[in-house]
């Protein structure tokens, strides 16, 4: 008796496999009903891994549950591709050649302004380019980080894209934001906890860098 | 229709019966008091899947399987489906509902989820706009605990009032056909908040709705000596002293018919859950392996069930505000050879 409901089972299964194969052929309401043969059979295998007393038994049945899960995930694959194809043409798409222009502009400005002050503070006191590139940086930091605090970094970063956040003063908005926002979750579990929730993984990754780089330089001289 | 009682409570003039019900559980509650008697066991915390929130989901469709099995249906011929876990956004009820196909209700009540499905679900049917609902809940410790307290691999000590968050599920086939098991009346709860702030101590916070919801009931039905169970759903050891303290002081002496659910789960001492436990899963599980079996004991019993819930948000104990307490009521009856709805 048990063995031949097993057997019925697996050639259930097996027949449905063999329909799957030919999915592209099928319409929606025929995919709706394999799904719902699914579904049952599904409750059905449950219930018999459910009253196994015996581990290899019930492991028997998680296989078949599996299969059955497999056999799912491809049909209803296969129902939302339908769907996810109409939804590509009323989408809009992003105005590529807009954004990449305002983003060079706004990087561009950001950059040439650091340059400026790399270039002054050279000449004015004699530094060498490596003891004079922190001073852009710290500056940059500064206003960025003023700008933040009183709600115009925003709207540059509305404007610029990529170009207002990949130089230091997107790291900088994307901490001094973190901290505004979370101070009513008070010192510890607010700012404390939430002030690298963006610039965290950009600090872990760049110290990971860093360190590898470093290896690379001593290893090779 | 139903009826109104006094105040709050509410009468289902056909009672709707409890056709099946299932319960899945982790391998700590199995080790618990209750041990095998849940229908499912999940032997690992992530039951085969790559995270515990997927782990939550799958148990609770399995519960749902298994009850609906038991009552020879499937999930498409529901007229309804109502549910909650402690996920945000309930999120693991709304994936069971994805495979269940039939209209759905996500409820969030805490852990009084699965009383308030009960109540709304007995509403649906009593009023006539189905045959049959399912209320499923559940709740994932680990899935919990990373979302409202800690990493679960954090050294810390927990407090002694803290509870365990239950790994649970347990689903009930609500049905308008006579069964032994039904529902017959129900008192819907409302927010007490006594000023807790400590998401370590929700048995406190609860318990005060608990002592409200059932004063409400004992005034309005006034059935103290008919009723042989009433069960809180997960208070703890705190909340439930204090529950019955307060309850003493009204004038209603439950001693010997009050039980907590979260109390029944654990061995409060070998597995060092403190409190008990909690979530929405423990009133779910605690109820279908045990308090319903029990009432099968008589040929005819009653039982309170108050689910009760702290309806907190992690985000706003960390800014400091206090946590609203609820309970739910739901009145079961069980009668030998069942009743005609």
């Amino acid at each position: 008796m048990e063995q031949e409901q097993k057997q019925a089972l697996e050639q259930a299964m097996q027949s449905r496999e063999k329909r799957i194969r030919n999915l592209k052929e099928m319409d929606a309401t025929e995919l709706e009903s394999i799904l719902i043969e699914l579904r049952e059979e599904h409750q059905h295998l449950v219930s018999l891994e459910a009253d196994c007393a015996d581990a290899a038994e019930a492991g028997y049945y998680r296989q078949l549950i599996k299969q059955n899960q497999n056999q799912s995930t491809l049909v209803q694959k296969k129902r939302d591709k339908i769907y996810q194809k109409q939804i590509k043409t009323v989408t809009p798409k992003a105005p590529l050649m807009k954004n990449i222009g305002r983003a060079f502009l706004v990087g561009g400005l950001i950059c040439a302004f650091g340059q400026l002050i790399i270039n002054s503070v050279m000449l004015q006191y004699g530094l060498d380019f490596k003891e004079a590139a922190p001073f852009a940086s710290i500056t940059i930091v500064i206003i960025a980080s003023l700008l933040t605090g009183i709600g115009v970094y925003d709207e540059i970063g509305r404007y610029g894209g990529a170009g207002s956040m990949v130089p230091i003063s997107g790291f900088a908005n994307s901490v001094v934001s973190a901290a505004l926002e979370f101070k009513r979750e008070g010192m510890i579990y607010g700012i404390g906890a939430k002030i690298f929730q963006i610039a965290g993984p950009v600090i872990l990754y760049g110290t990971l860098a860093s360190v590898i780089i470093g290896l690379i330089y001593y290893v090779m001289g | 229709m139903g009826r109104r009682i006094g105040a709050r409570a509410l009468l289902f003039d056909n009672p709707v019966g409890i056709r099946s019900w299932a319960t899945a559980a982790g391998r700590k509650e199995a080790g618990g008091k209750l041990g095998q008697q849940f229908d499912f066991i999940i032997n690992h915390n992530q039951f085969g899947e790559k995270s515990w929130e997927r782990a939550e989901q799958k148990m609770q469709q399995y519960a749902l399987e298994l009850a609906l099995e038991k009552a020879g249906l499937y999930g498409h011929q529901l007229d309804f489906f109502l549910g909650g876990d402690l996920l945000n956004q309930i999120i693991a009820t709304s994936y069971t509902a994805r495979t269940v196909g039939a209209p759905y209700f996500g409820l969030y009540g805490a852990c009084s989820s699965l009383a308030e499905g009960m109540i709304l679900g007995s509403c649906l049917l009593d009023g006539g706009f189905g045959k049959r609902a399912a209320v499923c809940t559940s709740s994932h410790h680990d899935a919990a605990e990373r979302q409202l307290r800690y990493p679960t691999e954090m050294g810390v000590q927990r407090t002694l009032s803290a509870q365990w968050t239950v790994t649970g599920s347990g689903a009930y086939i609500l049905d308008c056909a006579p069964c032994e098991w039904s529902i017959t009346g129900a008192l819907p709860g409302r927010i007490v908040d006594r000023g807790i702030k400590n998401s370590s101590d929700m048995g406190s916070a609860m318990a005060a709705a608990a002592v409200d919801t059932i004063c409400a009931w004992l005034e309005d039905m006034n059935d103290l000596e008919q009723l042989d169970y009433i069960i809180t759903g997960d208070l703890g050891k705190i909340g439930y002293e204090i529950c019955r303290k307060q309850l003493l002081e009204q004038g209603y002496d439950v001693i010997d018919k009050y039980f907590d659910c979260g109390m029944q789960i654990y061995h409060a001492e070998d597995q060092d859950v403190h409190a008990g436990g909690s979530g929405c899963g423990c009133s779910a599980v605690v109820l279908g392996a045990k308090y319903l079996p029990l009432m099968a004991q008589k040929s005819r019993s009653r039982l309170l069930l108050v689910g009760t819930g702290a309806l907190l948000s992690p985000l706003t104990v960390q800014q400091g505000e206090t946590i609203p307490g609820i309970a739910h009521a739901v009145l079961i009856e069980y009668r030998q050879g069942g009743v005609t709805c």
